[in-house]
């Protein structure tokens, strides 16, 4: 063994000095650059893969039908970040070398590093309906979106869900609604809403956290079975999904009035679970399946070619759709800059006015075969979040399907609450509000 | 030839007892220090600076204050975690509760804080050892985590429940929130460290070091020839989060910028004590050298695969880069068990001798 | 702060005392996760008895185990075959980690071995998932995951289960520590590495012999926590709650994974039921460290751990 040290150390020094190096920018190919912080591997990998999977899918079939958004090459790179918000940092820093144009965080801790990073670096940060709540106001955090909507939107249109199938939001006086949280800001973002609704409409709303990761939750549930409540609405992540659905199930709860949040109902959050599982309900903002003409387009385009990045059967996942919806999002608001500042590698202060006045038709939706598959959505200077309403969607034992129309937020109840978050927020940052009258 | 201690005399006491008592040492460190103040910032780029250098530079300090604890006074926590969340919150509370206090004070107060909350949790260690203490400091971690999750008041009651570092200048540079540069945080971690290497080399020199040494050594053995085992270990852990609170604030200030509990977790508590044990136990520089394997080594194989022009699925090279890193430590443990810093002696000896080994 | 002490001290037993059934549930819930725990510990106290390993990696191995028994079953190989199979592959693995990680760092401080075995929880993380895939895999093993009700006590049969096993395994493991000649090999070796090297026990094969039986054990926690979550990476974590169990019991002690597992099973479970809404709830993760860390106070070596005589 002696022989092998000292040649050792010189391997050592060299990994040491390589490392960084090796992080340094490699050649650009022309065309507009997004990076993809992916976590395929570690414990959120189920919920990684089939986002990152819609994702690149989406833009491998805007690059082979049509050549990029008018013609205009996307390049992407993912990085993995396996949801660890130091990896996401040291992705964010590598790939920032390639100027892009706009970043999808995917992680409520990987967001909020890159919210007071975003006017430094001249990024935009695209938390599709996760992040920081309070950024929705574009006033104060102008390269942070956060469309379609908002943790507290979902919780108000749920909650008015709930009043629905009890007959009217009056009804649910007197109703026990149990919120389920993952124990971290993430999970806590729904209870301000939840208990201002509750003192509003009379419900008894019991809040019981489970802590991460949430592999063991039998407290948890016999407090539930105790309760015997009317309602659940769960904000869960990774496998605290799995184990409640599962505990549900054991306990005897009605299925159909236990919903979760929209990263709370995806096919591997019920698959374990098995035949018990039908009934269980989710939120989202888009519809699962793949009975949408893009589908075809994508399975043409991108499958029969051989270049999918999943499987051909793993699409219409609720979480795989959401990537693809998110894949849109983006392309279509870097669609909108083309329109003002022509077809052309953008700066990513172009994109940011894209963003900002995307105006998504029903019209565009039904030209890109995407009719009914998610919400027109227009996005203002003040409102990053364009108010987008729910769709409760449920499990059959086989695929998740829709159940309720498309159900709008409590702007009433959350917007003063997310201005009032916001102005504290920014102030933390240093930032001033700006005046969107100027805006153009 | 170059590295040879021929001529060197040592005429008094303090020159014998100096830190490098060689003197090719003593120009090698300062050499490198001033390197370390110098090059990068007028080299690297941001990405090394802020994912790289700065990030190391703080798990430098937290391993050196483990290491004190640990490989100095051989007790084994796994509670590192918890008490630089410590650090982190009360800097925080500090800087926004009194917003002229300056930066540097905010950071050394909060790890007085630490320090305090460490003496809380090393009063177990009077009783229990080994990995049984261990387990027990997991306690500490859980519980801290827990509670600044818990209370919205660590958080200032912000409804996204982070806490996010303010704007902080020092001698009129920003050194602290988004705006300021990554080469002004990067010269005042490296300030800090470099300061506080300098403490804890001559706290381990000094009689406290030796009456750690012994308790780590021989406990029963240490309080029969007079060593206060109590004042001994509660010292140990009060110095070590001491360290790890000021590593703490530093990591939240100085390098995330915003952090929630998660970014404490036991992952975090367990990365330290893997610097420790592959750069050395007791060893300062082991510390760095752990620190720089930790950082770096995932760094480099996360990237090697575009440096030979091999594109491979993220996924796939991430499970690679996991099997070879497991590996490695595994590798290195076999060629050398007491870590990096115990390598570097080996090489220095046969530097010592060198171009005539025998 | 009469109001306060009250709530703390008075209500909590009222509420027990005011709805036994319920209790009773609460303390069955506590129980049968004890034992889940217990299963976990067990991996960890086996390979601590025999080589002084402090083995990190007994939760990649559950993981592992668990991961290669549904990867060889979503194949479409018959339940039966996966399982001797999957006991094979950890029999090998026992193998190889003898050759290349115990058999270089012999005689090393346990720390380093410590290490070594983060090392290996590294590797067998990546490659677990590099042969298996990320997905949250059903595992269905043909115990039913349902519930029946007596005396208006739920009871999941999953759970019942888990907790047989885990009754009848440590009581194999018992006779095959006290009774076997290997078993009475393992406890010397446990005691001393060079003496038992020198009256001729073969030490290689007595850990190859010990790591694979933790392996066996580490595919029953596998199944039976997989059964409840899906086999998935996160699978590797429940060693963290296996943790205060294994002080509790003492690290080199069978019966002490059980009675540990009980005592942290049921006063988790407690804690967080009746005492968790006082300050919010999720205490569950601490509580049981802190629960741990009491017991050991009164006896430093865990309850069943062997007594440490210290001599100069």
């Amino acid at each position: 063994m002696k022989r092998v040290r000292v040649p050792m150390i010189g391997l050592l020094a060299l990994a040491v000095v390589l490392g960084p190096l090796t992080g340094a920018v490699s050649a650009q190919s022309p065309g507009i650059f997004i990076p993809l912080l992916v976590y395929r591997t570690g414990p959120y990998a189920p919920s990684g893969i089939p986002i990152a999977n819609g994702f690149v899918d989406y833009f491998t079939l805007l690059n082979e039908r049509d050549g990029g958004v008018n013609g205009v090459k996307l390049v992407w790179e993912e990085c993995e970040t396996q949801y660890d918000t130091k990896q996401g940092v040291e992705c964010y820093e590598r790939l920032k070398g390639k100027s892009p144009v706009l970043v999808n965080p995917y992680s409520t801790g990987i967001t909020y590093q890159l919210i007071p990073k975003a006017p430094v670096d001249k990024v935009v940060v695209f938390s599709m309906g996760y992040g920081m709540t309070a950024a929705a106001d574009g006033r104060w955090f102008p390269w942070v979106f956060s469309f379609p909507t908002t943790y507290w939107s979902q919780a108000s249109a749920v909650i008015r869900y709930m009043g629905q199938q009890e007959g009217g939001l009056e009804k649910l006086k007197g109703k026990k609604i149990v919120h389920i949280f993952h124990n971290s800001p993430y999970g806590k973002e729904a209870n301000p809403t939840l208990e201002e609704l509750a003192r509003k409409y009379g419900f008894e709303l019991t809040l019981l956290a489970v802590d991460h990761p949430g592999q063991e939750q039998k407290a948890t549930w016999l407090q539930v079975r105790r309760l015997n409540p009317d309602w659940i609405f769960m904000s869960g992540w990774g496998v605290m999904n799995q184990v409640a659905v599962k505990e549900a199930v054991v306990t005897g709860i009605k299925m159909d009035h236990f919903i979760g949040n929209w990263w709370s109902a995806n096919d591997s959050d019920v698959v374990p679970a098995g035949e018990g599982a039908k009934g269980y309900k989710g939120a989202t903002f888009h519809a699962p399946g793949t009975n949408f003409k893009t589908f075809q387009e994508i399975v043409k385009n991108v499958y029969d070619k051989g270049k999918g990045a999943g499987k051909k059967e793993e699409m219409g996942a609720p979480l795989y759709n959401r990537g693809i919806v998110n894949a849109m999002l983006a392309a279509e608001a870097i669609r909108t800059a083309m329109g003002k500042y022509g077809n052309k590698v953008l700066t990513s202060e172009q994109v940011r006015w894209g963003f900002e006045n995307l105006n998504l038709t029903e019209a565009r939706l039904d030209q890109m075969g995407m009719k009914g598959f998610t919400h027109p959505i227009k996005v203002t200077c003040e409102d990053h979040e364009g108010n987008g309403p729910v769709l409760i969607q449920q499990w059959d034992g086989k695929k998740w399907s829709i159940v309720s129309e498309w159900l709008a937020p409590m702007r009433d109840v959350v917007r003063p609450k997310l201005e009032a978050s916001a102005v504290e927020e920014g102030k933390k940052l240093n930032y001033t509000q700006r005046d969107c009258a100027k805006e153009k | 030839m170059i590295y040879r201690e021929t001529g060197q005399f040592k005429s008094s006491y303090a020159s014998d007892q100096a830190i490098f008592p060689i003197v090719q040492d003593r120009v090698l460190v300062l050499l490198g220090i001033a390197a370390a103040f110098v090059v990068p910032p007028l080299v690297a780029n941001e990405y090394w600076l802020q994912a790289v250098l700065i990030p190391l530079l703080i798990y430098a300090l937290a391993a050196i204050g483990l290491n004190l604890l640990t490989g100095y006074a051989g007790q084994v926590s796994l509670g590192t975690g918890g008490f630089m969340a410590v650090g982190a919150y009360s800097a925080f509370k500090f800087a926004t509760s009194f917003p002229w206090l300056n930066i540097i004070v905010v950071f050394l107060l909060s790890g007085l804080i630490a320090a305090a909350v460490g003496l809380v949790f090393g009063v177990p260690s009077l009783r229990i050892k080994g990995f049984y203490l261990a387990v027990a400091t997991l306690a500490a971690q859980f519980f801290l985590v827990w509670l600044f999750n818990k209370v919205p008041w660590f958080v200032n009651y912000a409804s996204s429940g982070t806490i996010t570092a303010p704007t902080r200048t020092l001698l009129g540079v920003m050194v602290t929130g988004p705006q300021a540069s990554a080469e002004a945080r990067y010269l005042v971690a490296l300030g800090l460290v470099a300061v506080f290497a300098l403490v804890a080399k001559n706290l381990v020199r000094g009689r406290v070091g030796r009456s750690w040494m012994a308790i780590r050594d021989r406990d029963i053995a240490a309080e029969i020839i007079g060593v206060r085992p109590m004042r001994t270990k509660l010292l140990a852990f009060g110095i070590s989060s001491f360290y790890c609170g000021v590593a703490g604030a530093e990591f939240v200030f100085l390098y995330l910028g915003s952090a929630e509990t998660l970014a404490f977790d036991i992952n975090l508590s367990f990365l330290v004590l893997f610097m420790v044990i592959i750069g050395g136990l007791g060893s300062v520089l082991g510390s760095f050298l752990g620190a720089g394997f930790i950082v770096l080594v995932p760094i480099f194989l996360t990237n090697a695969p575009h440096l030979i022009g091999l594109p491979l699925p993220v996924a796939l090279q991430k499970q690679i880069e996991l099997m070879v890193f497991g590996a490695l430590i595994i590798f290195f443990l076999i060629v050398e068990p007491n870590g990096l810093a115990r390598l570097w002696q080996i090489a220095k000896e046969k530097l010592r001798l060198w171009p005539f080994p025998h | 702060m009469i109001e306060l002490l009250r709530s703390v001290l008075v209500a909590p037993f009222a509420d027990m005392a005011g709805n036994l059934t319920f209790l009773t549930e609460v303390l069955f819930g506590g129980v049968a996760a004890g034992l889940m725990y217990s299963l976990v510990a067990l991996g960890f106290v086996l390979i601590f008895k025999a080589s002084g390993v402090f083995n990190f990696a007994q939760g990649v191995m559950v993981l592992f185990s668990a991961l290669t028994l549904v990867g060889l079953m979503e194949k479409g190989v018959p339940v039966p075959i996966a399982l001797a199979l999957t006991l094979l592959a950890m029999v090998a693995l026992a193998f190889v980690i003898e050759r290349v990680v115990l058999r270089p760092l012999v005689n090393q401080e346990p720390i380093i071995l410590f290490m070594a075995t983060i090392g290996l929880n590294f590797f067998l993380e990546g490659f677990g998932e590099m042969a298996w895939g990320a997905n949250v895999k059903k595992l269905d093993v043909g115990i039913p995951d349902t519930s029946f009700i007596v005396h208006g006590v739920q009871v999941n049969r999953l759970e019942l289960t888990a907790a047989l096993t885990a009754a009848v395994l440590v009581g194999i493991l018992a006779v095959f520590f006290q009774r076997t000649k290997i078993g009475r090999a393992l406890r010397a070796v446990a005691d001393d590495h060079e003496a038992a090297l020198s009256i001729g026990i073969p030490l290689k094969t007595i850990w190859v012999v010990v790591w694979s039986v933790a392996g066996l054990v580490a595919l029953v926690a596998g199944i039976m926590w997989g059964a409840k979550s899906g086999v998935q990476f996160s699978l590797s974590l429940i060693a963290l709650k296996s943790l205060p169990v294994l002080i509790l019991g003492g690290f080199t002690s069978v019966p002490g994974a059980i009675a540990g597992g009980l005592i942290i099973g049921v006063g988790e479970k407690l804690g967080e039921v009746y005492w968790g809404p006082l300050v919010g709830g999720a205490i569950e993760n601490w509580f049981a460290y802190v629960l741990a860390l009491a017991f050991l106070l009164l006896r430093p070596q865990g309850l069943f751990g062997e007594r440490i005589i210290e001599r100069v």
